[in-house]
């Protein structure tokens, strides 16, 4: 585990990427073999399951390190990491280890194989014998969730350095059901492979924010407007007679959206659309609660495909009857995707996401504020004459998304964040006025500077009327400025409303308790925007 | 009337009519320690120890200050005071306080281990305790300092041959003169931020012996000085000043370095956890030397300490502080 844990050393103490790509490229050249297939499968989301619950290993910890079990619930949240508080509270190792991290994985698998007081003994041997960050390292394998700054896409870059070839290739290898158990280096990174060019994404092009006014884009003729969808972007492959679908993230979803594979009856093979993937009903696209109930789900049940299908919004076409158009003018394209989706019928999965038609900036900026009504967050503005670029770039794509809703609300509980913001409150609940009571309506973590969040915790710290484990309530004083993106009505929440991408805007130090906004205001805005 | 009592203006002595490093301005102010949270400014009348004096004039300004030095003992109206080492900076005091046999311990901000710059901490027998609780977590564990330094002087070390400057953020009073007696001078030169050096100069001129320094000002040429490690406070990091230094690492000094989420938060590239402050079983440790019954838990996990305080067999109480802000986070 020395190993892994210089290798997470070196990756925790640095923010630079070039780095921590460097600390990964030595650890897949210099590493055990099947220390090297265990880290991907960690960095890539992959773990053992879970053996033993939380619960036992707070009792556990709290009993070595000799502290009541309510004292290691006090701390855990101050601390913000579970595997971390453990690693923390436990006195330290009075023996060593050599041992891999493939040996402590196989000992975390081993134990779903035992009793409950077989699993103790090993745990506890294995906290005796593991220095504090190897500790922790242990600690996160066993309760999951194994987040500590590498991104899929650092720890692609990294193999690829090490392995040789290229990023895209290696993004590709690493997609799908492998078992880490099972595979070896080679077949995972180094054998050859022809089917997996077929699923191969090409990289999304990303759009900037616009934060002008349009005028600065020049002449209007050149730019072509459409809505900016609130859906999940997703490139769909038609290849070899399969289909393949891709999150932004570069993460395979075709299993997630089977819907999607009816396309296959209607586009020819050698397609690859870009587009948005929207839950759909009664001839419009749905909010994106709706589209909710799919994410996150890898198995759909059929009631949920009756109650929430999705399509493919498509706006662009990257490869057509086998060939790579991304250099092809967008107005070329979409000449090519406008034939292409003009003969689908009703029923099919694909949908050309249509063109807002515009003269000049001001009727532009009208159909704009109009976008809430067509179920959009704003407008896209892409240049007529550009290729499709890679990445994020400046200049041929713009999104232009309407203001936020606000509401001014009072904050009446915090709690303190996790991770790096452990130890500071960060998440605060908001209420609105209903009468004279305050009623809860939405929770918001970001918006506010470090600077800020510093000087509410000190507030919190000194006004704090009573606590709920890791919740305070507190003297209800300051009021925030809260935006959003959307509002509907929610059976689960007390105010009766669910706000999408609640966060705080502002904090009204300028505005009295009393000039908070109440729920008939926020009645008022589901009526309207809901 | 308890001999000590807890004011909206700090902590009260009714029978020498004064008060501990009072929040307020307030007649006459007995003061444990120079740093901001403690030694305030408007008081009619300061006293500390002779060692901590130089520096609060420093940072006060011309006050009436009277000074004392450790176990000497001064009468009070009816009480007998006497300053004590706290360990946490140089000339920080524990203050005693004894009326009619009673005695009280306000032990400011402490550590029990030696550091090499401060008069070491002495456990002080008391009925008594006033103690902080900073780290006053179960987690908060402390390395040796030997063990610490020589984490330091690695990483300045691969700087170095890098040719990058190290940037070592840390407090000015207390905190960096620790670090330059830690500091290993044959790796390279050690540059100190003005806020730093001027607090050297007043430590140096009242004999206290610190590691050669170099001021890093305006007229400073920082490619005259390769190797260069630089301490300034955390707020400086990554300013315009430290950007003219070219290539660089940056690294916290402090307690909070410990966890990782205010590790990631504050530290640039690495945090190295060393404290002025108790840990956990230095907290513990002390008050258990004090034999005193009745303890008074200020400045940190308060509730939660009493609470484990009280389950151990003390009799303890959570006494609300004024928070120091950035200051006290950066200090510790």
């Amino acid at each position: 585990m020395k190993d892994f844990a210089a290798l997470f050393n070196a990756i925790d103490q640095s923010t630079k990427t070039t780095v921590k790509v460097a600390a990964l490229a030595d650890y897949f050249a210099t590493a055990a073999e099947s220390d090297r297939v265990w880290t991907i499968a960690i960095f890539s989301g992959r773990r053992p399951k879970r053996a033993v619950t939380t619960t036992r290993l707070r009792e556990w910890a709290a009993e070595v390190a000799d502290i009541p079990l309510w004292l290691f619930e006090e701390a855990y949240p101050i601390v913000g990491d579970l595997a971390e508080t453990i690693a923390l509270v436990l006195p330290p190792p009075d023996q060593t280890s050599d041992l891999g991290l493939t040996h402590w994985i196989n000992t975390l698998r081993a134990l779903t194989d035992v009793d409950e007081s077989a699993r103790k003994v090993v745990v506890l041997e294995a906290w005796r014998s593991l220095d504090p960050t190897q500790r922790f390292l242990f600690n996160k394998l066993l309760t999951g969730g194994f987040r500590i700054g590498v991104s899929q896409k650092l720890m692609t870059r990294a193999l690829a350095r090490a392995a040789g070839g290229d990023e895209a290739e290696m993004a590709h290898r690493l997609m799908g059901d492998w078992n880490p158990a099972e595979v070896t280096w080679h077949s995972l990174i180094e054998a050859d492979d022809p089917a997996a060019n077929a699923s191969r994404p090409y990289p999304f092009y990303l759009a900037y924010a616009l934060e002008d006014e349009p005028e600065i884009l020049g002449n209007p003729k050149d730019w072509q407007a459409e809505w900016k969808w609130d859906g999940i972007r997703g490139q769909l492959i038609l290849r070899d007679g399969q289909h393949f679908v891709w999150s932004r993230g570069e993460e395979l979803m075709t299993d997630r959206f089977p819907e999607l594979a009816r396309a296959r009856d209607f586009i020819p093979d050698g397609t690859v659309l870009d587009g948005e993937i929207l839950a759909w009903g009664d001839g419009i696209p749905q909010n994106f609660n709706a589209l909710q109930r799919r994410i996150g789900r890898k198995t759909v049940p059929k009631k949920l495909l009756r109650d929430a299908p999705v399509i493919l919004y498509a706006y662009d076409l990257l490869e057509w009857q086998g060939q790579d158009i991304r250099d092809t003018p967008q107005r070329e394209r979409r000449t090519l995707l406008e034939a292409l989706c003009k003969g689908l019928p009703e029923d099919a999965p694909i949908k050309l996401s249509p063109t807002v038609a515009f003269h000049d900036w001001t009727a532009l900026a009208q159909a704009r504020s109009d976008a809430r009504e067509a179920q959009a967050e704003g407008l896209m503005l892409k240049r007529r004459d550009s290729p499709y670029l890679t990445g994020r770039k400046k200049g041929d794509w713009w999104k232009w998304k309407l203001d936020p809703l606000t509401i001014d609300a009072v904050m009446i509980y915090a709690q303190a964040g996790s991770g790096r913001r452990a130890n500071l409150f960060t998440d605060f609940t908001f209420a609105v006025w209903n009468g004279n009571d305050l009623v809860p309506f939405t929770k918001a973590y970001s918006g506010l500077t470090d600077k800020e969040f510093r000087k509410i915790t000190a507030w919190v710290k000194k006004n704090t009327v009573q606590r709920f484990g890791p919740v305070r309530s507190v003297t209800p004083h300051h009021v925030f400025e809260i935006a959003f993106e959307g509002i509907q009505a929610s059976s689960r929440h007390k105010s009766g409303v669910a706000l999408r991408f609640p966060r705080m805007s502002r904090w009204r130090h300028d505005k009295p308790l009393q000039e908070a906004n109440s729920l008939d205001d926020l009645n008022e805005m589901l009526k309207t925007y809901g | 009337m308890s001999v000590l009592t807890f004011t909206p203006d700090g902590i009260y002595c009714a029978a020498g009519d004064f008060y501990i490093d009072p929040w307020r301005p307030v007649p006459r102010a007995l003061i444990t320690h120079g740093h901001a949270d403690h030694a305030r400014w408007g008081m009619g009348n300061y006293l500390a120890t002779d060692i901590a004096a130089p520096v609060m004039r420093h940072r006060l300004g011309d006050i009436p200050l009277e000074t004392i030095t450790y176990g000497e003992q001064r009468v009070i109206g009816d009480a007998t005071v006497s300053f004590h080492p706290a360990g946490h900076v140089p000339g920080s005091a524990q203050i005693r306080v004894e009326v009619a046999g009673e005695v009280w311990v306000a032990s400011g901000d402490y550590k029990v281990v030696d550091d090499g710059l401060s008069t070491p901490f002495e456990p002080i027998k008391c009925h008594h305790f006033i103690t902080e609780s900073t780290f006053g977590l179960p987690v908060f564990r402390w390395q040796d300092q030997a063990d610490v330094a020589a984490q330091i002087n690695t990483w300045w070390s691969v700087c170095a041959a890098a040719g990058k400057t190290a940037f070592l953020g840390c407090y000015a009073l207390g905190k960096a003169q620790r670090l330059m007696g830690m500091l290993n001078p044959e790796i390279g030169p050690i540059l100190t931020h003005t806020a730093i050096e001027n607090t050297n100069a007043v430590m140096r001129d009242q004999g206290i012996n610190l590691a050669k320094t170099i001021r890093a000002d305006a007229d400073l040429t920082p490619k005259d000085h390769p190797g260069a490690l630089v301490l300034a406070p955390p707020s400086a990091l990554g300013s315009a000043w430290a950007r003219k230094f070219g290539a660089q690492e940056t690294a916290f000094a402090s307690g909070w370095m410990a966890l990782r989420g205010i590790r990631r938060r504050r530290a640039g590239d690495r945090g190295f956890v060393i404290s002025d402050h108790a840990d956990w079983a230095g907290l513990l440790s002390a008050i258990k030397a004090t034999e005193a019954e009745n303890i008074y838990v200020t400045h940190g996990y308060t509730d939660i300490f009493a609470r484990y305080l009280n389950a151990k067999g003390w009799n303890a109480q959570a006494v609300p502080t004024e928070f120091g802000g950035d200051e006290a986070e950066d200090a510790a």
